[in-house]
């Protein structure tokens, strides 16, 4: 018969090298991954085994052995008294049946009741915390002036407020070229400044022309337009990311090629709507060779196996 | 003559103490404050075990100057620099209250840290504490956390882009990590209600989720005694093991010599 009043042995644990050995595959594992991938699998193979080894240890040693039964207690008189723990309860317990399934219900439906109040109170709670994040997320068309202020063949740095009714907090910069018309239909390039690495703003790798700054009235109010010259592509402060003149990464911990936006022309003005993300670009200007996908956040593998990662993106 | 002042003096205490008994009687606080100051903790305790008393000080000062500040500070991105300006060179000794909650911070952590190698060095995490060890783990993350959305709350230019790396770091966790920055920015992309959702974490959410810990963390404490150092002779937890009947509650107790197997015990 079980101790009505629990086990309240001791489960110390008995010492084992198999945290040890799980330890170690965990080390290899880890190491592996920036290493090599045999040695990830070793690794991971070792903490596996020693893992398995280790659960079994300890739950086999919590079964452990049982106590002297007590009649083999009750068979020596002249024993000291018997712990009130062990042996016999001095009144048995109630059996099952012998509960007032009253009793039981009233317990239940108790339990039940404040569950179901509770659930009530937390589940909208955390819905109106969580949801909003997800929901109603649009890309605003945003203004930046009419086409005749891109000069073709220069790129410009343009900085627009992306929603004006945020304030300064939505300022965004674009570094926007002319490539002049393709088959008779104008074509822009419009790399978004945000870091494929962190999300910093990379910054132009060669003169920008702040004397040639020109302030264009739009939609979106203010949008200012500098000229510039990004011999060196682009180069982001933070971690050192380096990409050239199309936004393809050419160096440093970037996964990828810089975002762009979608553009279209209305009424003459160029409009920025959405952006998208880039793996990479093959070729120059307006004859270029996207490979796009959709927006995904910074440091986020869009091809190859490390974009199995992130199968699902949020609305963006 | 002296008996009759030492009747008065018993008078005075009397009546000193009528509060404090008042309250004893009601409420059975005076004997739980004095359990939780008096406990018995081995005699060869030292320094070392002010980690965590140290600890939980910091953490106490962050509390009090965190709600000095929430007086004065204006969580939307037109206003929040502006206000911290207004705390740091307006408000009568706001720049004290200010930087004691921000350099308090690394304190905070620093001493987390510590009292954890503490934990570590001295074996204080074993059986029967592991779960006051788990229980510090959360503790750790939790105050990480709170450091985390703390940084953003000044809204400067290291502010803002800290924040955005640390966010994009979060978006680079595989599966759920873009749903996660998206939770964290309130949104595809950082806008007015991202910092009013650091900050609503910085002074709600995350301090109820510390204060909690803190008390399991307590409790854990007081219940499993303090550990004596690796080098004491003297065993872990509360002095000698009462006898078994009483000692049903206790959690160190001899083992009956029918259960010992493996090793002996001392």
């Amino acid at each position: 018969m079980d101790d009505p009043r629990g086990d309240m042995e001791r489960h110390e644990p008995p010492p084992s090298l198999w945290p040890v050995g799980f330890a170690v595959g965990i080390v290899c594992l880890l190491v592996g991954l920036i290493v090599s991938w045999p040695a990830a699998a070793v690794g991971a193979g070792l903490a596996a085994v020693f893992g398995f080894l280790w659960a079994r240890d300890v739950v086999s040693a919590s079964r452990g052995p049982t106590l002297p039964e007590p009649a083999e207690l009750e068979g020596r008189p002249s024993a000291p008294a018997i712990p009130a723990h062990q042996g016999e309860a001095a009144m048995p317990e109630p059996e099952p049946a012998e509960r007032f399934p009253r009793n039981v219900f009233l317990e239940m439906s108790t339990l039940g009741l404040g569950a179901v109040i509770g659930g009530i109170v937390t589940v909208p709670a955390i819905g109106f915390a969580v949801l909003p994040a997800f929901l109603k997320q649009h890309s605003p068309q945003i203004d930046v002036g009419p086409i005749t202020d891109f000069p073709q063949g220069q790129y410009v740095v343009a900085t627009f407020l992306r929603n004006p009714s945020e304030g300064e907090i939505s300022r965004r910069t674009a570094y926007i070229r002319n490539n002049g018309s393709v088959k008779g239909v104008p074509s822009f390039t419009c790399i978004s400044n945000r870091c494929a690495h962190l999300g910093c703003p990379v910054q132009p790798g060669g003169p920008v022309f702040d004397s040639k700054k020109q302030t264009v009235k739009t939609k979106n109010g203010e949008v200012d337009l500098i000229p510039m010259l990004p011999a060196a592509g682009f180069i982001c402060p933070c971690h050192g990311g380096a990409y050239d003149q199309e936004g393809n990464r050419t160096a440093g911990p970037p996964v990828r090629g810089l975002d762009r936006y979608e553009f279209l022309i209305k009424d003459g003005h160029l409009i920025l709507a959405g952006t998208y993300s880039v793996a990479s670009v093959s070729g120059t200007g307006g004859t270029a060779k996207i490979h796009r996908y959709q927006t995904t956040g910074p440091g986020q593998h869009i091809d190859g196996p490390e974009a199995w990662l992130y199968p699902v993106q949020p609305p963006h | 003559m002296a008996s009759k002042k030492s009747a008065r003096r018993q008078q005075l205490a009397r009546t000193a103490m009528y509060p404090l008994d008042w309250l004893e009687e009601r409420s059975g606080l005076v004997g739980g404050v004095r359990y939780f100051l008096f406990r018995k903790v081995p005699g060869d305790t030292n320094w070392f075990h002010t980690l965590g008393s140290a600890t939980l000080t910091a953490f106490l000062v962050q509390l009090v100057t965190g709600v000095i500040l929430a007086m004065y500070y204006k969580p939307d991105p037109q206003n929040a620099h502006s206000s911290i300006d207004h705390i740091t060179n307006d408000v009568t000794l706001g720049w004290l209250v200010r930087g004691m909650h921000k350099w308090g911070a690394s304190v905070f952590i620093i001493l987390m840290f510590m009292h954890m190698g503490r934990v570590f060095l001295f074996g204080a995490y074993k059986y029967p504490r592991e779960l006051n060890w788990i229980i510090g783990v959360l503790l750790l993350a939790t105050g990480l956390f709170e450091g985390l959305t703390g940084y953003l709350l000044p809204f400067d230019q290291t502010a803002y882009w800290a924040t955005v790396v640390a966010i994009n770091i979060n978006g680079t966790a595989p599966f759920l990590g873009p749903f996660l920055a998206s939770l964290l920015r309130g949104g595809a992309e950082i806008g007015p209600d991202t910092l009013a959702r650091f900050y609503s974490l910085h002074m709600l959410l995350i301090p109820g989720a510390l204060i909690g810990l803190i008390t399991l963390h307590l409790y854990l404490v007081i219940r499993l005694g303090v550990t004596s150092p690796p080098w004491s002779d003297e065993a872990a937890g509360e002095g000698p093991p009462p006898a078994p009947p009483s000692a049903r509650a206790g959690l160190v107790r001899p083992r009956p010599r029918a259960a010992v197997r493996g090793r002996p015990t001392e």
